[in-house]
């Protein structure tokens, strides 16, 4: 229905979709803007940097475009129209997830994956097997992060009703975070990052095995291949925080 | 004297509105820290690789990190504040109340905006500039003198960011909606405000273009006269030159639109 409503607005939909690209490019051009002054940062080239930003922006983008509109529960739960949610016949997170669905969000996972393609011709990389197979397991493992994020933060928001912003910084600082390489940050950040909220599994983990790097944290080298794992349990830890958040939720009344 | 009055009851009750909300300015306070930790770290690697990179030493960038995220909600670099509810109201017609009031619009909503400024600059500006300067090297000066000039640049930078952003609600009269004004709005805040990399590190032609543009009075401007990168005379002519030419612009589309206005709805 979401996606419908939006199509029946031809040219409003293309420009709006045209913008979301220009917007969320824009992160990309800071990081060209800073590598004209530069070779490397934190060690990595241009190439290499493209590649972490390509994977997460990639993944992010897929989350986002699922079940990023958990963003606005705060809201539903402030006015009281998350009522009219529950006595449907439909499970609540698959309504707020479908709750206006945009389809420009496109645009965030055509920008990631353009950024992708250009590293992946940009880098010298001795593809095996195992490596080829990591990207598309990456991909969608690090969306599932991201969606676990996500769905948090919307259980987040039963208890802190006007709080949705603090959100941000773990889905949107994520991912601005991930674009860079882990040698840039302090080791505490780098530590929250990989024990408390396992982003670091989006990217930063497997493209050290493709790009032959140092793994972060000095992890051992089974660990790229853990992000399927990191996933699950992401995303059953969020379930619960999901029940207990909607089990608390007490209508506004009126 | 009574008008002044008038302003400065709205000018309170911008300010009040936005301190009711004490969540959503704790999450905003977090979500800056969070991300001036983020770009801290990228500019202390750019600023290793390239020392005093457009004249700026570490500490220095440093410093520009923590004034962009304590002034990103103040001056409202990316958007946010009156102007969605402008454009709002422009866009259902309810603009044509507000046309037979006898207050002023333009000052009206300056008013307003400026009190949600001076909110945000105390209730989100100041926490994640302390825990910056708590944790990292910055490069502050010891003189009061310059602190006041740096708050009478911020004010000024409130009007200049009021400015830009009473045009682009203005343009709701001709779009009717607004997102796509937005989303320049988002972009030109991020570039041309120095939100992405300061200005000053801008390579060749288009960082001399985006210097003279309205948004360096925004964060660029301030932050060089507090670091004594620029002398603060010119910076403050600098601001109330754009400070002026815009408010003059923004009244002439606002009599172009208000004899135009077709009013919507019934």
């Amino acid at each position: 229905m979401w996606i419908r409503s939006t199509l029946a607005y031809r040219v409003s939909f293309a420009l709006t979709a045209l913008g979301g690209l220009v917007v969320t490019g824009l992160d990309f051009v800071a990081i060209l803007l800073m590598f004209a002054q530069v070779d490397v940062l934190g060690g990595y080239t241009l190439p290499e940097v493209a590649f972490l930003y390509g994977l997460s922006a990639t993944s992010f983008g897929l989350a986002d475009l699922l079940i990023g509109s958990a963003e606005r529960l705060g809201r539903r739960v402030r006015d009281g129209s998350l009522d009219t949610l529950l006595v449907r016949p439909a499970p609540v997170l698959a309504q707020v997830a479908a709750d206006r669905f945009a389809l420009r969000r496109l645009g965030r996972v055509t920008q990631g994956a353009l950024v992708l393609g250009y590293a992946l011709i940009a880098l010298d990389v001795d593809w095996t097997p195992a490596k080829v197979l990591l990207l598309p397991v990456t991909l969608v493992s690090g969306a599932a992060i991201f969606g676990a994020v996500f769905v948090a933060g919307a259980a987040f928001q039963f208890v802190a009703q006007d709080a949705s912003e603090a959100q941000a910084a773990f889905t949107y600082g994520g991912q601005t975070l991930l674009q860079y390489p882990p040698t840039v940050f302090g080791k505490e950040l780098v530590r929250g990052v990989t024990f408390i909220v396992p982003l670091a599994f989006v990217n930063w983990v497997p493209a050290a095995h493709v790009l032959g790097r140092p793994y972060p944290l000095g992890l051992p080298g089974w660990t790229a291949f853990a992000p399927p794992l990191v996933a699950a349990g992401c995303c059953a830890l969020a379930g619960l925080a999901w029940r207990a958040g909607l089990r608390s939720y007490r209508s506004t009344g009126s | 004297m009574g008008s002044a009055r008038l302003y400065t009851a709205v000018a309170a009750g911008g300010f009040r509105r936005y301190a009711t909300y004490r969540a959503a300015t704790a999450a905003g306070v977090f979500t800056n820290t969070v991300f001036g930790l983020i770009l801290v770290y990228t500019y202390i690697a750019l600023w290793d690789e390239r020392p005093h990179l457009g004249g700026y030493d570490q500490a220095q960038a440093v410093t520009f990190v923590w004034l962009g995220q304590a002034l990103y909600a103040t001056l409202a670099i990316q958007g946010g504040g009156f102007e969605a509810e402008l454009m709002e109201r422009i866009r259902t017609g309810e603009v044509a109340t507000d046309l037979y009031r006898p207050a002023d619009l333009q000052v009206w909503w300056l008013a307003a905006d400026l009190g949600r400024s001076l909110f945000q600059l105390i209730g989100r500006g100041v926490i994640p500039f302390t825990f910056g300067v708590l944790f990292f090297p910055t490069a502050l000066p010891d003189d009061p003198l310059r602190w006041l000039l740096f708050l009478v640049a911020v004010v000024l930078a409130m009007v200049v960011s009021f400015a830009i952003r009473y045009l682009v609600a203005l343009s709701a009269f001709w779009l009717l909606d607004g997102t796509g004004a937005s989303q320049v709005l988002m972009v030109t805040g991020m570039f041309c405000g120095g939100m992405a990399l300061p200005l000053n590190a801008f390579p060749g032609a288009l960082g001399e273009v985006v210097r003279l543009l309205p948004w360096a009075a925004l964060l660029q401007m301030p932050a060089d006269l507090l670091m004594g990168e620029a002398d603060w005379a010119s910076v403050l002519a600098f601001q109330a030159g754009w400070a002026v030419a815009l408010l003059a612009v923004g009244r002439l589309v606002q009599s172009a639109a208000t004899r135009r206005v077709v009013v919507q709805g019934g």
